[in-house]
């Protein structure tokens, strides 16, 4: 295969049908919507099964009911719909059965606005509905790697029958880049032994999230969990950047993470010894190797598009070992990478002790002084 | 010898299990019809049945064939994704009157909208059982409930809502119609209409729902008798019994 320029919510599109998705249920939301539209043109093409819902409510229940037919089935949306899909999600979690949520995130909270961002990180990574369960929450930095975490959900959604959550910060949706598709795969000739397609010949198959008993669903509780535990030990996914040497780390994730490390080259060339670990999956989150990490620094950046919300899971890792310090662009906002570098900087020189919260004082303090000079 | 004739049995589709409803309660009855008329169709072993939440929750446990239990209100949805991926399945919601038409109205409106290729068994008993008996969108003027505890004022509170004749508004209805469960003659009815509504299915014409008026003794305090007068009078006159919409295709049928 060779690599074609394409639109990331088109390429995401394309990747879920090659991962053999036969069910797209979605309901138009900037700045998600290209994902929909894609799918409406391509998915009859192929004999499989498109709607647009009417309501964001209505498609993550079809997808749960496609999902207990045992087919690969997916929706994608952006943080408001995702709101409204937070009642499907607990209950496809509670039903254990597998289905894949591209969130591609905007600014909010509310209806805030349809530029990126990444504020989404506690719905998703924290669950976003009731009740206790996990679920898997991939972060891609770009299309390509995107276009790869769409066939990665869908084989960890049926290894653990998880809830995945695919993390798109608005700017992949929407940015255009050289990217490669995956072979188209074959579909599957036999329903999953556990779906619903019809009980000839062996016993009825019954999916439901109610255990009304309380041990029944303490007990539930507890493979849910266990499963988690399998999850956390095979399937943490991080990449790292020049840590070999590095006297300072940046932590990011997705598009956030992609402005750092090209700042973290410019600040290389600059002298600083300057390394980042990018999580890949945000569920399960790389504590260990970040609490590694966190052995070898002496100061940790973390930078993210929204006010700090993985930065209470590095502090968690860190374990108040070295100083954490903050930087965030919000409201839709993506940072330069000149920002980004400066703080580098910034951080490579300070030597002081951070106070547990006085991180977010601090970056505060220097983003409103950035806005009331006009910087970008 | 005296030649014996079975004239009444379990039917395959139900499983030899009592159920959890009160005495006087007709979910027994609305389940045992779709278990006769999916047994008589044929059709047990591709069905899906997707349950409510409400007293039905558990209908599951009483039919012999492949189920799944939806959130509250969406079954209509969940029954679109199953049916739209497995199509040659038999798919089929079994709602209540909170469920269908409070909770669930957008998700009920659109499967009709759509001309969803599903079967609807509605079951109005004017009252939420499964929490306590609180007021329904069906419950009628003037029913004390716990939570319409002067009676049902319908100007602060609302109507009550007839979904057949509503539903039978849309274009993609198929089929909509009102029985009733509260005596035999009327049971015959209602199964015939739900025989009518899976062969509406089965032959791809489209959405078809059943609204069966039922009784709730235990939460309108009532014995199983006086319950089920009360479907049969208050009930049935401001619920009238009849065919809402029948589409030409579907009444050209011969069930």
């Amino acid at each position: 295969m060779t690599k074609e320029l394409m639109k990331g919510n088109d390429a995401f599109a394309e990747a879920a049908v090659r991962a053999g998705v036969e069910g797209f249920f979605g309901y138009p939301i900037t700045p998600a919507s290209e994902f929909l539209e894609y799918m409406a043109k391509r998915m009859p093409e192929l004999g499989r099964a498109f709607l647009q819902a009417e309501s964001e409510i209505g498609a993550i229940h079809m997808v749960y009911g496609a999902a207990c037919a045992g087919v690969r089935s997916l929706t994608a949306t952006s943080g408001p719909g995702l709101s409204l899909m937070s009642e499907a999600l607990s209950y496809i979690a509670g039903t254990e059965v597998p289905a894949v949520v591209v969130n591609v995130m905007r600014g909010g909270p509310g209806l805030g606005n349809i530029a990126p961002s990444q504020s989404d990180y506690n719905q998703m990574v924290k669950g976003g509905g009731h009740g206790d369960y996990f679920p898997i929450v991939l972060a891609p930095a770009t299309v390509q790697e995107a276009i790869d975490h769409i066939t990665l959900a869908f084989d960890l959604a049926d290894k653990y029958r998880s809830l995945v959550f695919i993390a798109v910060d608005g700017n992949l949706g929407q940015m255009m880049e050289p990217a490669e598709l995956p072979p188209m795969r074959v579909l599957p000739e036999e329903p999953p032994s556990w779906s619903v397609y019809g009980a000839k010949d062996r016993e009825p198959n019954i999916l439901t999230s109610i255990y009304i008993d309380p041990p029944d669903e303490e007990v539930t509780n507890i493979r849910l969990l266990r499963r988690w535990m399998e999850v956390e030990k095979n399937e943490i996914r991080y990449k790292e950047y020049e840590l070999e040497d590095a006297e300072i780390a940046v932590i990011s994730f997705g598009v956030a993470g992609r402005i750092c490390s090209s700042a973290l080259r410019t600040a290389r060339e600059e002298g600083v010894k300057v390394g980042m670990i990018r999580p890949i999956t945000l569920a399960p989150f790389p504590t260990e190797a970040i609490r590694e990490l966190s052995k070898r620094v002496r100061r940790i950046l973390v930078v993210e598009m929204n006010t700090g919300q993985m930065l209470n899971d590095v502090k968690q890792a860190v374990g108040g070992r070295v100083p954490i310090e903050f930087y965030g662009r919000i409201g839709g906002i993506t940072p330069l990478p000149d920002e980004i570098l400066e703080e580098i900087h910034r951080v490579n020189q300070n030597t002081e002790d951070i106070a547990d919260g006085q991180e977010k004082v601090e970056w505060l303090e220097r983003l409103e002084a950035r806005i009331e000079r006009g910087d970008q | 010898m005296i030649e014996m004739e079975v004239v009444y049995s379990r039917p395959e589709s139900f499983t030899p299990t009592t159920t959890h409803y009160c005495p006087g309660c007709t979910h027994g009855t609305a389940h045992r019809l779709v278990a006769e008329v999916l047994d008589e169709m044929g059709i047990r072993e591709k069905a899906i049945g997707v349950a409510p939440v409400g007293c039905s929750v558990f209908a599951y446990d009483y039919f012999n064939h492949d189920f799944v239990e939806a959130a509250h209100g969406r079954a209509p949805a969940m029954a679109t994704g199953i049916k739209r991926v497995r199509p040659n399945n038999t798919v089929y919601t079994y709602q209540g009157d909170g469920d269908l038409a409070s909770i669930g109205m957008a998700e009920i409106v659109h499967a009709a909208i759509r001309g969803e290729n599903i079967t609807v068994i509605f079951i109005n008993n004017a009252i939420y059982g499964m929490t306590g008996g609180q007021m329904a969108p069906t419950t009628l003027p003037g029913m004390r409930t716990t939570s319409s505890p002067g009676g049902r004022d319908v100007e602060t509170m609302g109507y009550p809502v007839r979904m057949s004749e509503m539903l039978s508004t849309i274009d993609g209805t198929s089929y909509a119609v009102r029985r009733s469960l509260h005596n035999p003659a009327n049971v015959r009815k209602s199964k015939k209409a739900i025989r009518r509504a899976f062969e509406v299915q089965e032959r791809g014409m489209g959405f078809a729902m059943v609204e069966l008026l039922s009784s709730c003794p235990t939460n309108l305090k009532f014995t199983p008798q006086q319950a089920l007068d009360f479907v049969g009078d208050q009930m049935v006159s401001y619920y009238p019994l009849g065919d809402y919409k029948v589409a030409p295709e579907v009444k050209a049928l011969k069930v």
